[in-house]
């Protein structure tokens, strides 16, 4: 057996001994839908950085800064500023006025079924985008890793789906939690030994790595890959960039899979402290994609990359080269554990929306039912989430990881981020605005993303068709992001419906519970007693 | 604190919406979320424009051949942990604010019963 494989059956049995224990310890709703909320702030911490930390930041920011340079880096930045809008507006009051999912912020004072309706829809587009991103990821890197082993990427993405329903089903929150904190430690683990090897290459002299970055042989042509532009180029790079900027920004205080890790601690004191844990982490690792990003490019080359992968494969084809072929296998087992612990946190989030949101509260009118079976009905769904996550990842196998969650982001932020911020901030804010709010945003993110020029685009007939866009036609929206368009219209969607409904009197008068509540942390969900 | 996890009469929600304590509470947390919100919105969004329109400015080295696009993204990271500092400190005093307005809310409940 081949070291690789060695590898990630090492991890993956670690895994199902998390899930295993996970499984024994809990029992009841809470316990499988929020680990009890008996999860400490640094634990929390790092498991919000375990879930947030996917293949998109480590496969796919690598890959963009190795293939179009400081561009890529814009990723990382906006993806740790992004946390000050989940610490200084949503962590908190989330924390305190919600029980298992996003939505129960907007159900507090606002109508309950139509805004679970809504709000479990874009849930679940949000969780597919997202997941589709880490699928792909991981079906090449098994792929390119266990080549000739008979495990080619639609194999490995069936695997990764089975594994992630296995954690989900048997160990619910718990396991999921565990899997996110160990993959957390390996990941920084991995990039820091990776950042290093990169840094002794240049003999540890950061005058040399730069003086390298700034000479980056591509083509015939020597680039100077520090310098902006690579990517985003006039005449409509600079909106583009702001496009991203927003939905970065504003798309994790609206990424139901991570707002869902609030609910897995005692308090929102403690929701405050694992934000503060996940900033550090997450911080530190998206200053390093500089090594890893930056090293690629100089170490690497992409004309290698290119032909070996991809731009999602640069990460791992770095440790190839610069620590042979088993720290290549080790880096690669890293990137699978991210991927595997991320769907892990995708799949519970979309099963405890559908399982809370739209059985128990939409179809059942929110009348008490029995927790066990709303954790089968959890159960169930992330069954059927498992399957639609394969048949897509193997369908579209073709995009940059980073890139989708990109647009995963934007769909977050149109859509969920309007309506959580109005309804914790904004007294007047009714049902009918909630539900504008949430379509404007989401039909309009997903409308903007088809018309783009990442589905649009006419391609010369030599473009392979494995590369080719989607629809052979000139796009009619000129931004890759539609963030600059569509989070501005799920806001004016919100507003507008609010204004042209009625006041809503029982609203307006749960506002102030709800204020109260969300400031004190009175009647707030408290913590299992075990 | 001593909270039990039953829901507090519906009155104590407009009581306590009503006293000074929690009316203090809010207009201290406004205080600091609104400046800090604002700080962190225009300096990250600074970055884009600059690096969307004036592309030339950015592109200036500054140590070596590392330029100001590079620095400028670097110190984000650098801002964004000291807004966070700040917060979690100011949070401090916002948990003391939020405990005093519960226990006089209790003190004043006891005061009306004896």
């Amino acid at each position: 057996m081949s070291t690789p494989l060695i590898m990630f059956l090492a991890f993956i049995a670690i895994t199902l001994a998390i899930t295993y224990w996970a499984a024994r310890r809990s029992s009841g709703a809470t316990a499988y839908f929020a680990a009890g909320r008996r999860i400490t702030g640094w634990q929390n911490g790092i498991a919000v950085a375990g879930d947030y930390m996917s293949a998109a930041s480590f496969l796919g920011i690598a890959g963009i800064i190795a293939f179009q340079g400081y561009d890529g880096f814009m990723f990382s930045v906006g993806w740790l500023v992004a946390y000050l809008t989940v610490l200084l507006i949503v962590a908190e009051p989330l924390r305190n006025a919600g029980k298992y999912t996003m939505a129960d912020v907007l159900a507090y004072r606002l109508r309950p079924r139509p805004v679970r309706a809504m709000a479990a829809l874009s849930t679940l587009t949000v969780g597919t985008f997202y997941m589709i991103a880490q699928m792909i990821g991981a079906g090449t890197l098994v792929a390119l890793l266990l080549k000739g082993s008979g495990i080619d990427y639609s194999r490995a993405v069936v695997l990764v789906g089975m594994l992630m329903v296995c954690y989900v089903v048997f160990g619910g929150m718990l396991a999921t939690t565990w899997v996110q904190i160990v993959k957390a430690i390996l990941l920084m683990m991995g990039t820091i030994l990776l950042s290093v090897l990169v840094m002794a290459h240049f003999g540890f002299s950061f005058a040399a790595f730069f003086d390298a970055i700034a000479h980056v042989k591509d083509g015939g042509k020597v680039v100077n890959f520090l310098n902006p532009g690579l990517r985003y180029k006039p005449p409509y790079g600079a909106l583009d960039l702001i496009s991203l900027g927003l939905a970065l920004v504003l798309g994790t205080a609206g990424n139901p899979h991570i707002l869902v890790r609030f609910y897995t601690v005692p308090d929102a004191r403690t929701a405050r402290v694992s934000v503060a844990w996940a900033m550090a982490i997450v911080g530190t690792f998206y200053i390093m994609t500089t090594f890893l990003g930056f090293g690629a490019a100089t170490i690497v080359g992409k004309e290698f990359i290119a032909r070996n992968g991809g731009t999602n494969m640069s990460a791992p084809l770095l440790a190839q080269r610069l620590g042979g072929d088993i720290f290549f296998a080790f880096i690669s087992s890293i990137a699978f554990a991210t991927i595997l612990a991320v769907v892990a946190g995708l799949t519970i989030s979309a099963s405890t929306c559908f399982a809370h949101d739209f059985w128990e509260n939409v179809i059942h009118h929110g009348k008490p039912q029995d927790p066990r079976t709303s954790v089968r009905v959890a159960r169930l769904t992330a069954f059927a989430v498992g399957a639609i996550a394969i048949a897509l990842a193997i369908g579209l196998s073709n995009f940059n990881v980073a890139f989708l969650v990109g647009l995963a982001f934007a769909v977050a932020a149109s859509a969920n981020l309007p309506v959580i911020v109005l309804s914790i901030y904004w007294r007047r804010f009714t049902t009918e605005g909630a539900v504008a709010g949430l379509a404007t945003g989401l039909l309009s993110s997903l409308a903007l993303i088809v018309v783009s020029p990442s589905i649009m685009g006419i391609d010369a007939p030599t473009v392979a068709h494995a590369a080719r866009h989607l629809i052979q036609m000139k796009p009619l929206f000129p931004l890759e992001n539609p963030g600059i368009v569509s989070i501005p219209l799920g806001f004016a969607g919100a507003f507008i419906g609010t204004l042209m409904s009625r006041v809503d009197a029982h609203a307006e008068h749960k506002f102030t519970e709800m204020e109260v509540r969300v400031n004190t942390g009175l009647g707030s969900e408290k913590a299992s007693a075990h | 604190m001593p909270i039990d996890s039953q829901p507090p009469p519906a009155g104590d929600w407009d009581r306590i919406a009503e006293s000074e304590e929690f009316k203090d509470l809010m207009a201290a947390k406004a205080r600091f979320i609104v400046p800090a919100t604002v700080a962190f919105v225009v300096y990250y969004f600074a970055l884009p424009v600059l690096v969307g329109y004036a592309p030339e400015l950015m592109k200036t080295p500054v140590i070596g051949p590392v330029n100001v696009a590079y620095l400028f993204a670097l110190s984000q990271f650098f801002f964004a942990w000291f807004i966070a500092w700040l917060y979690m400190r100011a949070a401090a005093k916002f948990d003391a604010m939020a405990d005093k307005t519960l226990t006089q809310l209790q003190a004043r409940k006891d005061a009306e019963r004896s």
